[in-house]
């Protein structure tokens, strides 16, 4: 018999009922709870009188709607402006305190994007099932863990029973070989892979990411990247658990100490593919082949080097490309032939699930220190994930190099990567944010977002359009 | 859940690959703490020529007139014909419900993303997955002829042409039953709460560090 495959394990081991029909029962370890997503949910328990099957399994954190301006933070929920947005936060601490589910309120220090929260608490273990009403769950497979996003249908469900109907999905492995260039990371490794395989590359699939550049990774670029993998439509990215996962889960509040440490890394050794598991598909890349990357258009997939040049839809032979290039070009404002270090922005954002960890902050940080941002920028946002987050870069200065330079220190929450609190791009105006999603009025109704990494959008902020970062990292090296 | 056995209706275009979830309900939207009232803000940003808030009155606000949907002739559709990867991006069920809410129960594509499709059959939807070379002469179709209808039948996995043209699509049995019974998941599900108590103890001893970590746990 065949290996398994890191997923094929995740999937074994969590396996309460195989149907005849092909579905299946899997159990589901620790369920993340977020304000958008969940009132329904909630609701549709109440009205079916049902209680929630395992208390001590869900964890809740408000981050969509909250605020960042430290003015509109200070009155708690009470405080927050936007009278839609205050409902929905105020419902979350409802349902929870009604339902008696662990909640990690919008003030408290460990209070921040859901996707950083569950890592950083240990609430989020290698080997669980970890799900939440949100597509970038897959970020916790970066820790070896089967995480998918959901609708709120399962977040109901789950709630009841604890369990999810699922449809087993096929085997991708992207192989990262080699090393990457200096000033390239995670997320342009991951720009590229969705450039490569498109939006739909994954679809069906749960993808494993290994290979050299992979294990050189730290668990926060393992984060960058699997956050990324529902962009290339896999509900599911992961890695296998290494030395460099038990370092970053050692010691976290919700993580095993002692005997039970000492349990749990023995049975986290068999998390990762056996040498003879049988892939449905392998896509290798090599890491050196990897430069920094900027997106164009209103997919991820429209992505190019920061040194290509914009593409013209009349070379383009299959005409549903044709179209969408169009489509973007019209709604980036961008002309074919134009370089992307050409395009001039107005406003930087650095943040989101995908990139607002205490790594990408340092990038940022080390790029931006002594310089200023351009007179031309309106506005440069830095958001860090989490309050802990927060306070870590507080620690080291960070937010002092970021003032210093003329950017704005926020707190913790979602922000401009969807604009439903009050941070959102104008109608026409460029963005280099370190998002995941450039669709049109992501960031506000016209908005025009470039996605890059930390580094990228630092070194775009002080030239006030994009700029190979390499070539600043130089001059201060 | 409504359930889904035939449905013969008006088919109207979404003419445009990689339709994502924001566009399908833009995010002011997602702030509502209700599951229906979607219908209005479909489409939205495409919809209408002014900003879309929620709670807000729709009939008074401009529409765009270039948006299909606006159009006399799909007035009443609940087919509707769409391009390759529907329905990516967020997980928000809003999307399905949106759709639902406006009257659409049937989505035909040559794609659509894993999330989106599955939130579908929890909401009395039915995606239908056809090839690329089907779509496109359906499309062909339903510009030529006003008031273009199909019939989709779920029991017998077949589009239908009012020519008599059939388009067979795959669906996988479990979720079909649940459409065409329209069965609630959770009831479903907690028939095998034996089973998922049995899975849990095991589990539970096997990886101790899984439980009684957010909170102590009885039991
Ligand atoms: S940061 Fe953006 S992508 Fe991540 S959970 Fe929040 S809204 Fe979603």
């Amino acid at each position: 018999m065949a290996g398994l495959t890191l997923y094929d394990k995740l999937w074994r081991n969590h396996l309460v009922d195989q149907r005849e029909d092909g579905s299946a029962l899997i159990y589901i370890d620790r369920h993340l709870i977020h304000e958008v997503t969940s009132p329904q949910a909630f609701e549709g328990l109440r009205l079916a009188g049902r209680r929630p099957w395992r208390l001590g399994a869900n964890l809740a954190v408000p981050d969509h709607n909250v605020p960042t301006s430290r003015e509109e933070r200070a009155g708690g929920i009470a405080g927050i402006l936007d009278q839609v947005s205050r409902l929905q936060v105020q419902t979350l601490d409802d349902n929870c305190r009604d339902f008696d589910i662990e909640e990690i309120p919008i003030n408290d220090v460990r209070q921040g994007i859901v996707h950083v929260v569950g890592p950083e608490q240990g609430a989020t273990l290698p080997g669980m099932t970890v799900v939440c009403g949100d597509s970038h769950t897959s970020t916790h497979g970066a820790l070896g863990a089967l995480a998918h996003g959901i609708g709120t249908s399962e977040v109901e469900h789950v709630l009841a029973t604890q369990c999810l109907i699922q449809q087993k999905m096929k085997n991708l492995l992207i192989q990262v070989d080699g090393q990457l260039q200096r000033g390239v990371t995670s997320k342009d490794v991951a720009l590229a892979i969705i450039g490569q395989i498109g939006t739909a590359g994954g679809t069906g699939y749960a993808i494993e990411f290994a290979g050299e550049v992979i294990r050189d990774m730290s668990m926060e670029g393992r984060m960058t990247l699997c956050n990324m993998s529902i962009e290339a439509g896999a509900r599911m990215g992961m890695i296998a658990v290494d030395q460099t996962t038990l370092e970053y889960v050692e010691g976290r509040t919700f993580a095993p100490s002692g005997a039970l440490w000492d349990a749990a890394c023995a049975a986290w050794a068999d998390l990762h593919s056996d040498a003879d598991a049988v892939f449905d598909q392998t896509i290798t890349f090599r890491g050196e082949d990897i430069m920094p990357q900027v997106t164009w258009g209103n997919s991820p997939e429209m992505v190019l080097p920061v040194n290509g040049i914009i593409p013209d839809p009349e070379a383009m032979e299959n005409a549903t490309q044709r179209s969408a290039t169009i489509r973007a070009l019209h709604y980036m404002g961008l002309k074919p032939g134009m370089a992307i270090t050409d395009i001039q922005l107005d406003r930087v954002f650095i943040g989101s699930c995908t990139n607002s960890r205490i790594e990408d902050l340092r990038a940022a940080a080390e790029v931006v220190r002594g310089r200023q941002v351009a007179s031309t920028l309106k506005q440069a946002l830095v958001v860090p994930g989490s309050g802990q987050v927060k306070a870590q870069a507080e620690a080291e200065g960070l937010h002092e190099i970021f003032l210093a330079a003329g950017m704005e220190w926020r707190e913790p929450g979602c922000s401009m990567c969807l604009a439903m609190n009050a941070d959102k791009l104008g109608s026409g105006e460029h963005c280099a944010s370190t998002s995941n999603r450039n669709f049109e009025g992501r960031q506000g109704i016209g908005g025009r977002t470039h996605l890059v990494s930390p580094a990228m959008a630092a070194a775009a902020a002080i030239a006030g359009h994009f700029v190979d970062v390499r070539t600043l990292q130089e001059h201060s090296a | 859940m409504k359930s889904f056995t035939v449905l013969e209706g008006l088919v109207a275009p979404m003419d445009r690959a990689n339709v994502d979830t924001d566009m399908i309900i833009p995010k002011q939207f997602l702030k509502s703490i209700k599951r229906s009232g979607f219908g209005p803000n479909l489409f939205d940003e495409m919809r209408y020529l002014d900003e879309g808030q929620p709670g807000e009155d729709c009939t008074q606000r401009p529409l765009n007139p270039e948006f299909p949907l606006n159009h006399a002739r799909y007035q009443g559709a609940s087919v509707l014909l769409a391009r390759e990867n529907f329905g990516c991006g967020s997980s928000r069920e809003h999307a399905p419900w949106a759709l639902e809410d406006y009257g659409f129960r049937c989505v035909i594509a040559p794609s659509f993303a894993d999330i989106f499709y599955n939130n579908c059959f929890k909401n009395g939807i039915l995606p239908v997955v056809l090839p690329e070379a089907a779509v496109e002469q359906l499309f062909q179709a339903l510009y030529v002829e006003e008031g273009y209808r199909l019939e989709i039948d779920l029991e017998q996995q077949e589009v239908r042409t009012g020519e008599g043209q059939v388009f067979g699509f795959s669906v996988d049995a479990a979720r079909k039953q649940c459409l065409l019974k329209g069965l609630d998941d959770i009831g479903v599900t907690l028939e095998s709460a034996a089973a998922i108590r049995q899975f849990e103890t095991r589990w539970r001893a096997q990886s101790p560090w899984l439980f009684d970590v957010i909170r102590k746990e009885q039991r």
